[in-house]
C-alpha cells in the first residue's frame, strides 16, 4: 500500500509539470489547448529516441523541451496570424503532431530498459527507481514553479496574465496581445513536452498512445488542486496544481487498487472532470435550496 | 494634433448588407482641443473613435497623429500614444489583476515590455498618490482585484490608466454611459479635471446633448457617416439643446433618432 502511495507521489511530481502548462493556457490565456496531447508524446519521442540512440539523457531532455515549444509555436501561429479557432488549431496541431512522433520514434513505441536516464545519477547515489524519481520530480518542479513565479510577475509575465484576462485592455495599453498568446503556448507546451520526457524516462517506455486523454488529466489536475489547495495567490496556485497532480494520482491509484478495471480510467477521468467543470451550476441550483433552508438568510 | 483626411470605412463590402459607416470624414484636432461628439443610432461615432484607435483599419484616407502617419498602424503600437476609455466599465481594466496590476500595465504603455519586475515599490507611491487624487479609497486597497470594484469605480481606474502616461490623444467612448446619472456625473467631473489637468487632446464620444454642450470647448455633430455640425468657441459656450435639435434638423432634414439622447 505505502509502495503504491509513493509510486503515485513520484509519478504526480512528474506530470505536476504537465499540469503547471495546462494551466498556463487553460487558467492565464483562457486557451482550451489540445496541443498538449500531441507534445507530451511528441516530449516522450524526443528523449527515447534521442537516449535510446546513445544522447546524453539531460541533453535529450533539454531537446524534449524545445520539441514541445516549436509545437506551441506551431499552434500559436495557426490561432493569431492565421485566426483559426484555438480550440482546432490545437487539434490540428495535435493530428499533425501524431505523424511527427512516429517519424521521430520510427515505430509506435520505444523501450529504454537498460539504458541510462536522468534518473540514473540518482539511483547510482543508492535511491530506489521510485525514489529517485521522486528526489527529481521533486528538485524539477519547484525549480518550475520558481521561475515561473519570477517570470509572470515581470512586465511580459503581466503582459501575458492581461492578454488571456482581458484582450481588448491588454491592446489598449500597447501589449501585442497575439505575441503574448504564441508565447504563452510555446513555454505552456515546452513544458508538457518536458513532462513527457520524464514520464518517458520514468517509465523505461515511450508510446505513441501516451497522449490520449492527458488534456482530461491535465484539466482534472488543474481543478482538483484548485478546489482543495486553494487559489489565494499566484503562488498558491502554483502550489496547489503540483498538490493537484500529486492527488489524481493517488486517486486513480487508489480506485486501482481497489478492483477498478483499467480499461475504465478513461471514463472514470473524464466524468470526474465534468462533474468538476460543471460545479458552478450546481451551484447556482443549490442556493436557492440553501436559502428557504435558511429562512431565507443567506 | 490629429489630422484625418477624408477616411472611408465599409462594413460587409461587397454583399447585400453592405454599410458605409465613414464617408469622406475628414477633421482636424489642434493641441489641447476637448471635442465632444455626438450623433444619432448609427451615426458613425464609435466606428470613427475605433477607426482612430486602430481597432480597424480604413478603406481610404488617412490619419496622422502629431504629424505621424499612423494608418497603417496596429491598435496596440498605436496605443503607445493614445489613452483610451470605453463605453463597458468591464473593458478597459483586467478584472482577474490587482489595481496596482493594472495601474503597472498602463506605466508601461508605449515601452518595451522586458523581463524587470512588472511593478516597483517606488511605482506603488506614485500609484498611491494618483489613487488618491480619485477620492474613492483606493489608494489602501492597492492589491484588490479590480473585479471587486464597482462600474464607476472601475471607469475611474481606467480614465486614470488611460492617462497615468501623458497621451497625445485620450478617446472616451460613451464612457459614462453604462453609469447611474450620479456617479456618471462624478466621472465626468473626473474627466474634465484630468483633461485640463494634463491639456489633453480629447474626442469624447456621448449621447448625452447636454454632456456633450457642457463640456469641452468644441462640438462635432456626426450624420450618416460625417460631419454635419461643427460648433466652437463662444457660439458653443452659449448653445442649448434646443438649439442644437433644431440646428440637426435644418442640417439634416430629419428629426434627431437617438431615444437615449432624448430621454436624457
Amino acid at each position: 500500500m505505502f509502495e503504491i502511495l509513493l509510486g503515485a507521489i513520484s509519478l504526480g511530481l512528474l506530470w505536476a509539470i504537465m499540469t503547471i502548462g495546462v494551466y498556463i493556457t487553460y487558467r492565464i490565456l483562457d486557451i482550451a489547448d489540445l496541443t498538449v496531447e500531441g507534445s507530451i508524446a511528441m516530449g516522450a519521442a524526443i528523449a527515447a529516441f534521442s537516449i535510446f540512440n546513445g544522447m546524453n539523457p539531460f541533453i535529450a531532455t533539454c531537446l524534449a523541451f524545445v520539441g514541445g515549444m516549436l509545437a506551441g509555436l506551431v499552434t500559436g501561429i495557426l490561432h493569431t496570424k492565421l485566426k483559426i479557432p484555438a480550440l482546432l488549431a490545437g487539434i490540428l496541431t495535435m493530428i499533425a503532431l501524431y505523424s511527427v512522433n512516429l517519424r521521430i520514434m520510427g515505430k509506435a513505441n520505444l523501450s529504454l530498459l537498460r539504458i541510462d536516464t536522468v534518473f540514473t545519477p540518482l539511483e547510482n547515489l543508492g535511491l530506489s527507481p521510485t525514489n529517485a524519481v521522486m528526489l527529481f520530480g521533486f528538485i524539477s518542479v519547484m525549480a518550475i514553479v520558481g521561475l515561473l513565479y519570477w517570470f509572470f510577475g515581470t512586465e511580459i509575465g503581466c503582459a501575458i496574465r492581461a492578454t488571456g484576462n482581458n484582450p481588448q485592455m491588454a491592446r489598449a495599453q500597447g501589449i501585442n496581445t497575439n505575441n503574448m498568446i504564441i508565447l504563452g503556448l510555446v513555454i505552456s507546451n515546452g513544458l508538457v513536452a518536458l513532462s513527457g520526457s520524464l514520464i518517458a524516462q520514468s517509465q523505461s517506455f515511450a508510446d505513441i498512445q501516451m497522449g490520449i486523454g492527458s488534456i482530461v488529466i491535465g484539466l482534472a489536475s488543474v481543478i482538483i488542486g484548485e478546489v482543495i489547495f486553494g487559489t489565494r495567490n499566484f503562488f498558491n496556485c502554483l502550489i496547489s496544481l503540483v498538490l493537484g497532480a500529486i492527488t489524481y494520482r493517488i486517486i486513480i491509484a487508489l480506485v486501482l487498487k481497489m478492483g477498478m478495471p483499467a480499461n475504465d480510467l478513461k471514463l472514470f477521468t473524464a466524468i470526474t472532470v465534468a462533474i468538476a467543470l460543471s460545479l458552478p451550476v450546481f451551484k447556482s441550483y443549490l442556493r436557492p435550496i440553501k436559502k428557504s433552508m435558511n429562512g431565507g438568510d443567506l | 494634433m490629429l489630422v484625418i483626411n477624408e477616411i472611408e470605412k465599409k462594413f460587409n463590402a461587397g454583399t447585400v448588407n453592405e454599410k458605409v459607416a465613414l464617408r469622406n470624414f475628414s477633421l482636424s484636432l489642434a493641441e489641447g482641443d476637448f471635442v465632444t461628439v455626438i450623433g444619432g443610432n448609427g451615426a458613425g461615432k464609435s466606428t470613427f473613435l475605433n477607426c482612430v484607435a486602430g481597432v480597424f483599419g480604413v478603406d481610404k484616407g488617412s490619419i496622422l497623429i502629431d504629424g505621424q502617419n499612423v494608418t497603417k498602424l496596429p491598435e496596440h503600437k498605436r496605443s503607445a500614444v493614445i489613452g483610451r476609455v470605453f463605453q463597458d466599465p468591464m473593458m478597459g481594466t483586467a478584472g482577474n489583476m490587482g489595481i496596482e496590476e493594472n495601474l503597472a500595465l498602463a506605466y508601461r504603455r508605449g515601452k518595451t515590455r522586458s523581463l524587470s519586475w512588472g511593478i516597483s515599490n517606488k511605482e506603488r507611491e506614485i500609484y498611491k498618490e494618483y489613487l488618491s487624487h480619485l477620492d474613492l479609497g483606493l489608494e489602501n486597497r492597492l492589491h484588490a482585484k479590480v473585479g471587486l470594484l464597482s462600474g464607476g469605480q472601475r471607469q475611474a481606474l481606467t480614465l486614470l490608466m488611460a492617462t497615468l502616461k501623458k497621451p497625445k490623444l485620450l478617446l472616451l467612448d460613451e464612457h459614462t454611459a453604462a453609469l447611474d446619472p450620479k456617479t456618471a456625473d462624478k466621472v465626468l467631473k473626473l474627466s474634465d479635471r484630468f483633461v485640463h489637468e494634463g491639456n489633453l487632446t480629447t474626442l469624447m464620444v456621448t449621447h448625452n446633448m447636454r454632456h456633450a454642450i457642457e463640456h469641452g470647448n468644441r462640438l462635432i455633430m456626426m450624420h450618416e457617416g460625417h460631419v454635419i455640425l461643427d460648433i466652437s468657441g463662444e457660439e458653443k459656450r452659449s448653445l442649448t439643446v434646443e438649439d442644437l435639435l433644431k440646428r440637426f434638423g435644418q442640417v439634416s432634414g430629419e428629426e434627431f433618432a437617438n431615444d437615449r439622447a432624448l430621454l436624457s
